[in-house]
């Protein structure tokens, strides 16, 4: 491992760290524009995670350790997976120890964290929360997992950087089964990032939320954290939809600085890009009720499974 | 020319019937233009007989002893329909049921329907086959809907639906054929989908793709040919459309279907032998056993005669099935006397609900009292529909099942059951609606039952001596289907 | 695996377009984006057939090209839009089993409509031979839309995306059918459906609905 990817791997994790929450804040931009409302400055993200660490945290009476632990678990499991996907370098010592797979067991060991602290506290809002949490991601771990497949059948591999490498690479090649895993990923992105069709992200009313839900207990610096891993979760899943169907302009590790600086423009414009799409889908599209999350979801897997047979029959 | 005249007639007849069929000579119009189409259909005959096997119009057309027997089966059943029909439906108009548009439309649909038949039974090309198949169907969708009462909407709609599923598979059959065949036959021209061409190297195609392909035709065609599983559509549209429309549907569209799956059988045959007459024998079998126990079910008189339809239609899938000039012979002959019998039992049936005013078998009574011709007719219509001998029922249904005794012993017990079981079901409900008293009034317009006993009359023919010159024919066409 | 030519990757690309809308439609509650979404197939179907018949030469696709384009395209869904909007008929709500398990049978029937033509597949040479699974996949889709639905409208556009799947085999397994019979069956299409509207509007008279569940009452007793 040479000190150079070393360097590389600090600055990449660094750059997703910093970028998230400006991408959280491009889509509420972009959102904001397509509903004709004045939008919200693209920094106020970062600003509130300033303003959060500057509060005193407060702690409900029987909050465990677990309830304290949590937002630097989940913070950590995200920087953990922001450093195990290729956003801007295909092959850093990081991204070539794990898999798409344990990048998944990454996510659910987060969700499971945030679950038990949001029934830690012992109040209805944070246990409806979990509850909900957890059906969701129960759905949408399968579904995401035969997204997966789809590219592990194309590529042979289960490691995100070979499966970029491997679409990347001319020829240029339509793959029809990528068109259903996209949109299937593209649901799956929706519901588990608590975004709209499923879930609001800007709600107000309790019985509605899931996410919020679950982190209504949380102030200050732990609220930050927590929702600094959730802009980071949001940033990871848009990097695993790059890597697998936008597979273009990554550099690799041994790239001049030149080339460097090329593929983070490259990922700064995948990333508007994205954003203003997500604000799209999330603007023409109305919550469903609860109730309908499950149907999504089972769509969204069918849809991946159907990739899974259209590559099988056409061979492509 | 005798075949632009076959086509063309009906054709020009529904073209001038769409323009003046709400007049009051339409009924007159209609009987003429059916009859012109039976001389055409006559003149063909002749030529057939005389110069035997035919191709014409770029082989776009075929005409051998096989078909040109149904053209004129078709034609002669569609002017004693055409007869019926007149005094019926003044009946129906005196009575509100139907108006002069209505008429119109009638007159109109029913020799289109006509031209679709003699076009499906004249073509060489399986894809027009389809196409005047698919016309049929469409023709009869308003004809069913006339009353436009719900039941009569509903029956349409199932119709509509049923057949139109079952036709979409019957096409994709047929694209599979195409493909089969294409590379033998190349893609030019429609070479590939003649039905001459793909007899002649029926024994090269691939056996996989056309085993594919029969089971679509079958079950697609087979829908038509009311079939079970997939008869659901033919009571409804026989008792809710106009009676004249029940009998060329019974009489006329179920032979036609047939023919189409019998053409595709023949083919199938030369790449999977064995493999497409036992599809025939089990889809017969199991229709026929099916829909005799139905009709123990029924209280309407028309969707009692409608399950005699799915029944004998298994029993004559059931025959080609078997294959063989004796079955094949036998199966023509009872494709003769069913369309001939079962229309004159419809003329007859519709005549007695008139009279009785509903078509629900208790409220037809006495039918003898009052009118002794529509009750005899029916009464006899009903015994040879059940095979008593000495009609032509009898004849057939004795071949089909002595040729079942050699071939397929296991078979017989269960054609005598259902054929027992249709016996005493039949037999039972007609009974007391023939005989018995009544206090409903005779009708307003005197019934025409000429054609019901000149049906009869043939078939009672048929069954004790069947002409030199048309037990050849039958033969001739019985070898051609091999 | 050799890289196909990009005809060919095009063509499955539509093929599984075509495929992914049959989907769509499947779970569609709204009629009138079933109709928008029955459109969208023709303009795929349009597409792919202009390309088989621009790699192959061939003539007589084009004109059943452009008979898709005017037919399928614009003619059928404006004649639909209209009728729904003139019968007010615009929501689907009750489907007869609820859509994941739809959609679950859907891909069940995928499966098998794979099995059933791999064989098939193999023998074939045009380049789109490949396709002919789907097409059949497609064709029992809309097969399990008829059954599923309970609208009227609904049911008929199951039966023309049915057509659609006929007409894709067609092209994709043989280059299209001789240009006769391909009218024919357009003709055919477009007579059924204007029977249908005067249907519509006959059913509609006498039920007050275009529900089918009161087109029940034949039934064995």
């Amino acid at each position: 491992m040479s000190s150079l990817g070393v360097a590389r791997q600090v600055g990449a994790v660094l750059l997703a760290i910093a970028l998230a929450p400006l991408f959280m804040g491009w889509i509420a931009q972009c959102r904001a524009w397509l509903q004709n409302r004045s939008a919200p400055p693209l920094f106020l993200p970062w600003r509130m995670l300033r303003k959060l660490f500057w509060k005193d945290a407060a702690l409900a009476e029987h909050a465990s350790a677990l309830f304290r632990a949590t937002p630097y678990v989940l913070f950590g499991t995200m920087v953990l997976a922001a450093a195990i996907i290729p956003s801007v370098v295909l092959d850093l010592p990081f991204v070539l120890v794990a898999d798409a797979i344990a990048l998944v067991g990454l996510f659910a060991t987060a969700r499971v964290f945030i679950a038990l602290a949001a029934m830690d506290i012992g109040t209805a809002f944070g246990t409806l929360g979990a509850r909900r949490e957890m059906m969701i991601g129960f759905l949408a771990e399968p579904a995401l997992l035969m997204v997966f497949f789809n590219a592990f059948l194309i590529s042979g591999s289960t490691a995100l950087p070979t499966i970029a490498a491997r679409l990347a690479a001319p020829p240029f090649v339509i793959y029809p089964s990528l068109a259903f895993a996209g949109i299937a990923f593209v649901m799956v992105l929706l519901a588990e990032n608590a975004r709209i069709p499923i879930d609001n992200p800007a709600t107000h009313l309790e019985l509605t939320m899931i996410h919020e839900a679950m982190v209504l207990e949380y102030s200050a610096r732990h609220l930050a954290l927590v929702e600094w891993a959730s802009a980071l979760k949001l940033f990871n899943y848009a990097c695993i939809g790059f890597a697998l169907f936008v597979p273009w302009g990554l550099a690799s590790q041994h790239a001049s600085p030149g080339t460097l600086l090329l593929a983070v423009v490259a990922l700064v414009l995948k990333l508007a890009l994205a954003g203003a799409a997500l604000a799209v889908v999330e603007t023409v599209s109305a919550k469903l009720r609860i109730f309908r999350a499950p149907e999504f979801l089972a769509m969204a897997f069918l849809l991946a499974v159907l990739g899974l047979l259209v590559h099988l029959l056409l061979g492509a | 020319m005798e075949l632009l005249l076959v086509l063309g007639v009906p054709l020009l007849g529904a073209g001038v019937l769409a323009v003046l069929g709400h007049r009051r000579g339409a009924p007159e119009v209609n009987v003429l233009v059916s009859l012109a189409t039976l001389v055409a259909a006559a003149l063909l005959v002749v030529r057939v007989i005389r110069h035997g096997t035919m191709l014409v119009w770029r082989e776009q057309f075929f005409i051998d002893p096989f078909n040109v027997f149904l053209v004129a089966l078709t034609a002669f059943v569609g002017l004693t329909t055409a007869l019926f029909s007149r005094p019926y439906m003044r009946i129906e108009e005196h009575r509100g049921r139907v108006n002069a548009q209505r008429l119109r439309l009638y007159h109109s649909m029913y020799q289109l329907f006509m031209a679709a038949m003699l076009l499906a039974l004249l073509t060489n090309n399986l894809g027009l086959l389809w196409v005047a198949m698919e016309a049929a169907t469409l023709s009869t969708v308003l004809l069913v809907s006339l009353y436009r009462t719900r039941a009569s909407l509903e029956a349409a709609w199932k119709y509509f639906i049923l057949c139109g599923v079952g036709i979409a598979l019957a096409l994709f059959g047929t694209i599979l054929l195409y493909f089969a065949a294409e590379d033998l036959l190349g893609s030019e021209g429609m070479s590939a989908l003649l039905w001459t061409h793909l007899d002649a190297v029926k024994g090269q195609l691939e056996p996989r793709v056309i085993g594919l392909a029969f089971v679509f035709l079958l079950v697609g065609y087979g829908t038509k040919v009311g079939l079970a599983p997939l008869h659901n559509w033919l009571p409804d549209a026989h008792a809710e459309g106009p009676t004249p429309v029940s009998a060329v549907l019974s009489g006329l569209l179920l032979n036609v279907a047939l023919y189409a799956v019998i053409r595709c059988k023949v083919l199938a045959e030369g790449s999977i032998p064995g493999v497409a007459g036992r599809m025939l024998m089990g889809f017969g079998l199991l229709s026929a056993v099916l829909a005799s126990f139905f009709l123990w079910r029924q209280r309407d008189i028309k969707r009692l005669f409608a399950y005699s339809s799915i029944e004998h239609m298994g029993i004559i899938t059931f025959a080609f099935g078997m294959g063989g000039v004796v079955a094949n012979f036998a199966g023509l002959l009872h494709m003769t006397v069913h369309s001939l019998t079962k229309s004159a039992i419809f003329f007859a049936a519709g005549h007695a609900s008139q009279t009785a005013g509903t078509q629900r078998m208790d409220g037809i009574r006495g039918l003898l009292l009052l009118s002794p011709t529509i009750g005899w007719g029916l009464m006899l219509g009903a015994l040879a529909i059940l095979g008593l001998p000495p009609f032509g029922v009898f004849a057939s249904e004795f071949l089909i099942l002595t040729t079942a005794m050699r071939d397929h012993p296991w078979a017989t017990p269960i054609l005598l059951g259902a054929l027992g079981v249709a016996f005493a079901a039949i037999f039972g409900r007609v009974q007391p609606m023939v005989f018995g008293e009544t206090q409903s009034r005779p009708l307003p317009h005197s019934p025409a039952l000429l054609p019901v006993f000149v049906h009869l009359a043939i078939v009672l023919m048929l069954g004790v001596y069947i002409p030199p010159a048309l037990a050849e024919w039958y033969r001739l066409a019985a070898r051609l289907i091999g | 695996m050799p890289a196909p030519t990009l005809t060919a990757q095009l063509l499955n690309g539509f093929a599984a377009g075509l495929l992914l809308i049959s989907f769509s439609m499947l779970s569609q509650r709204r009629t009138r984006a079933l109709i928008t979404l029955f459109a969208w197939q023709g303009a795929i179907l349009f597409a792919s057939t202009s390309l088989v018949a621009y790699s192959a030469g061939l003539r007589h696709l084009w004109y059943s090209a452009a008979l898709t384009l005017v037919l399928k395209v614009f003619l059928l869904p404006f004649i639909l839009l209209r009728l729904v909007r003139r019968l007010e008929a615009q929501w689907d709500t009750e489907t007869l089993l609820n859509i994941p398990t739809t959609m679950l049978l859907g891909v069940g029937l995928v499966i098998f409509a794979f099995g059933l033509a791999q064989p098939i597949s193999a023998l074939a040479t045009t380049i789109t031979r490949n396709t002919l699974g789907i097409a059949l996949a497609i064709i029992l889709l809309a097969f399990l839309m008829m059954i599923t639905r309970r609208k009227a409208v609904t049911q008929v556009v199951g039966f023309l995306a049915m057509e659609n799947g006929l007409f894709f085999a067609a092209t994709s397994a043989t280059y299209g059918m001789p240009m006769v019979v391909e009218l024919g069956i357009a003709l055919d299409v477009l007579v059924g459906v204007l029977i249908l509207g005067i249907f519509f509007f006959q059913i509609r008279e006498q039920f007050e609905s275009l529900d089918l569940h009161h087109l029940e009452t034949l039934k064995e007793d």
